[in-house]
């Protein structure tokens, strides 16, 4: 959401998708802030990731649309899509490094594939982003040479090598250990900032994520449930939230996937 | 009966919709072939990868068959008396047929394996999803340049087979079993025709070339980003391309040898 009279950088409305019969998303009302950090979070399998592909244009809506700077994604045909993601970035879960190809050349490869620059120029940015990242000593490592929370490091070298206006973050700290959480995050909003992008984290990691977002966006049953700020969600008393903040093991997203009774299943119903 | 008129319904509007999306991968790769023409660094490293690295067991697999040919077609023409004849049998046998044939089958097993399994595996990573999010076609940065350096790769490995294969032959025929070296050689002059059959048999390579690349890595696009999705890609690629080499054999002896 944005703060300012700005118009919003993505906006998202009315927003439905299905996977064959199943929805996963029905209804959704999404605005993302020019140069703000937005989390989208909410329980596995509650259709965030679907919202991050759909804002990729990865997957096309079954309803609604989703735009970014006024231009709806849905009607475009590829080469008009690509032209869009020119000025994205995505980190993927597990980072989707090359694995042919060592670190350096992974960041270079957007580089290499989008601008005629000499390879000298080349060699000088890409070694700038992953000093960015810390990561300017593995330049010469290949992929599976290092760690899962230095692949997501390089992987965010390497989104953010053509400076995008939009960074699309899947899952920044699934399996990270706290040292590796606490740098990403820090280089999440560094990197906002620096670059004056746009980014949207879908996460279900609530510390870090309140202590980068401006905004947060909580995501139930294929609906918004919440959203405000991180100051506002913490002392909010819905239900959802709460659960969600608390880490609470049972509330409004159940414990239990449905079942039929438990007696029955046992077969000592009466 | 209805469920069963349905079942059948919906086995062939699986197939043809199967049909419909390998005919559309096959369009969009040969669209951007002249794409990946003009990145000769890539097709010059799949070349290497498909090719050099298929080179040992197509030249070993070729030496023993020259070796089998060479004892067979022995055994059969002496039978005649026209053991001088042992070079142009040979050589016949492997140019037209067995030389392109078994580098398709091989290539199918060693090369085709390997793409199917490497671009199942890049998709299982994200690794082809990460490239679409980058603006960078996957069909013009990955598959079209394997494809080209396939097309180029078999039919020069097809060639290598039969040289080896007929030098197999030589051996021993020639060396081991004493037919004179002098007539197994000028009969291959005299009696092979460089259009009717080496040409034929570049045309064949290059159709099976065509045909097992492009299966290899419709498979391994089309895998489900699974260890088991892969693996049953992987195994797909071999049955379908054997298959499809040796139907295509028949098809393509038939209209350029016919009956005569």
């Amino acid at each position: 959401m944005s703060t300012s009279n700005e118009r919003p950088l993505i906006e998202i409305s009315g927003l439905s998708f299905s996977y064959s019969q199943r929805a996963v998303l029905s209804g959704i009302d999404m605005q993302f802030g020019r140069r703000q950090v937005v989390a989208v979070m909410g329980a596995s399998g509650s259709g965030k990731t679907t919202i991050l592909r759909l804002m990729g244009g990865m997957l096309k809506p079954s309803a609604g649309s989703v735009s970014i700077n006024g231009l709806a994604l849905g009607p475009l045909d590829q080469e008009q899509l690509y032209a869009v993601r020119r000025k994205m970035g995505m980190l993927f879960q597990f980072g989707a490094l090359f694995t042919d190809l060592t670190v350096f050349e992974n960041v270079a490869f957007p580089l290499r594939e989008h601008t005629d620059l000499p390879d000298a120029i080349i060699h000088d940015l890409v070694l700038m982003k992953l000093h960015a990242v810390g990561l300017r000593g593995a330049h010469a490592l290949r992929p599976s040479q290092i760690s899962g929370g230095m692949a997501r490091r390089v992987a965010l070298a390497r989104a953010v090598a053509l400076d995008p206006e939009v960074i699309l973050y899947d899952e920044p700290f699934a399996g990270l250990d706290p040292i590796s959480l606490s740098v990403t995050a820090s280089l999440i909003r560094r990197l906002n900032t620096v670059l004056g992008a746009t980014s949207v984290l879908v996460t279900h990691e609530v510390n870090e994520s309140f202590e980068i977002a401006d905004y947060v966006y909580f995501i139930s049953n294929g609906r918004v449930a919440a959203q405000g700020t991180p100051a506002e969600l913490k002392v909010t008393t819905d239900p959802f939230v709460r659960q969600f903040v608390d880490a609470a093991p049972d509330g409004p997203v159940p414990f239990h996937y449905p079942a039929p009774p438990y007696a029955q299943d046992l077969g000592i119903a009466p | 009966m209805i469920a069963a008129i349905e079942l059948i319904g919906a086995w062939c509007n699986f197939r043809v919709r199967g049909l419909g999306v390998g005919c559309r991968f096959f369009f969009v790769m040969l669209s951007k072939v002249p794409v990946a023409l003009k990145r000769r660094g890539l097709i010059r490293d799949q070349i290497h990868f498909i090719g050099n690295y298929s080179l040992l067991i197509i030249l070993v697999s070729a030496l023993f068959l020259g070796f089998v040919l060479g004892l067979q077609g022995y055994h059969t023409l002496s039978t005649y008396g026209s053991e001088e004849s042992l070079g142009l049998l040979v050589a016949v046998s492997l140019v037209r047929e067995l030389g392109p044939v078994m580098t398709a089958l091989l290539y199918a097993g060693r090369a085709g394996t390997s793409l199917t399994a490497e671009i199942g595996l890049m998709r299982a990573g994200e690794q082809i999803a990460a490239m679409e999010m980058m603006a960078v076609d996957p069909m013009a940065r990955v598959v079209a340049p394997r494809f080209v350096a396939g097309v180029i790769a078999m039919p020069i490995l097809a060639l290598l087979f039969s040289a080896v294969g007929i030098l197999g032959g030589w051996f021993v025929g020639v060396k081991l079993i004493g037919v004179d070296g002098g007539a197994f050689w000028s009969q291959i002059q005299g009696g092979l025709n460089l259009f009717r059959d080496i040409g034929n048999g570049i045309v064949k390579s290059i159709v099976f070339a065509i045909a097992v690349t492009f299966i290899a890595l419709y498979q391994g696009f089309q895998a489900r980003p699974t260890p088991e999705g892969v693996a049953r890609a992987t195994t797909r690629t071999v049955v379908s391309s054997s298959l499809t080499v040796l139907g295509l054999d028949f098809l393509l002896t038939a209209v350029m040898f016919g009956g005569g």
